[in-house]
């Protein structure tokens, strides 16, 4: 007895990664939501989630490149995106669907790369356009998914 | 690995319950709340999108929140089931995941 007192408990296992979706329907400056996403998945990204960012409907229209809000007064959070990469933030997922309905294609949106630390830091495209077939089943794989 | 999708929001005032619809996947279960529950009216524009996916998805509203707006069961497409809070949350532990369509 006295000796299984002794033992010291077991360490809590540490818990593994969870898998983070937001998924982004809203176009960028009507509402706060755009923005709002943004500052959450920089928050989870620095608890080492790991974290994937979708854009289908009008979320789509986040990405587009040359976005100017000096007129509007308001900030233009659209380079940001472009620095998620040094938040671990690799994984961009754009549904196709949603620009072909928006009479967009990929070229329509800002370059979004990231530097692959397990390959001899090359930098890779964020962006991967997926179906919405596609894009259904991966959300299948979350653990958490957040709409905004 | 099947998703609760829950919906909020009218199908007359933004396209969550359409979106949903278009991403849920086989086995998958839709549960409408709050204004979601207009979704749930038989005859309207809205009601295809739903009965075309009464097969695949299984379909819950939360009865409470048709109480409150006065919409009785004769009025919704066939087929739905009518849940509780409680029943809510049973979705919520049944599922791997649930996303919430705002």
């Amino acid at each position: 007895m006295a000796d299984a007192a002794k033992t010291p408990p077991a360490k809590p296992a540490k818990a593994a990664p969870k898998k983070f979706m937001y998924v982004n329907r809203r176009a960028p400056y009507g509402t706060i939501y755009a923005l709002e996403s943004l500052e959450v998945v920089l928050i989870g990204a620095a608890f080492d989630q790991e974290v994937a960012l979708a854009f289908i409907d009008d979320g789509v229209f986040q990405l587009t490149k040359g976005q100017d809000t000096k007129p509007l007064g308001v900030k233009n959070f659209s380079p940001t995106f472009r620095a998620l990469g040094d938040y671990g933030v690799t994984k961009l997922y754009v549904e196709k669907e949603s620009l072909q309905e928006r009479g967009l294609t990929i070229a329509d949106l800002q370059a979004v790369t990231y530097e692959d630390e397990n390959d001899g830091f090359k930098e890779k495209p964020s962006i991967q356009v997926l179906t919405r077939a596609e894009m259904g089943a991966i959300m299948q794989k979350q653990d958490v998914l957040l709409n905004f | 690995m099947t998703m609760l999708h829950t919906i909020n929001k009218s199908p007359f005032e933004n396209n969550a319950l359409s979106s949903a619809l278009k991403h849920a996947q086989k086995g998958d279960a839709i549960l409408l709340i709050e204004d979601g529950v207009y979704g749930a009216l038989k005859g309207t524009t809205a009601s295809g999108d739903i009965w075309a996916r009464r097969v695949d998805l299984r379909f819950y509203v939360l009865s409470a929140d048709l109480s409150a707006r006065g919409l009785a069961k004769g009025q919704l497409i066939e087929g739905l089931n009518l849940i509780d809070y409680a029943g809510f949350v049973d979705l919520v532990t049944t599922h791997k995941s649930s996303q919430a369509w705002l």
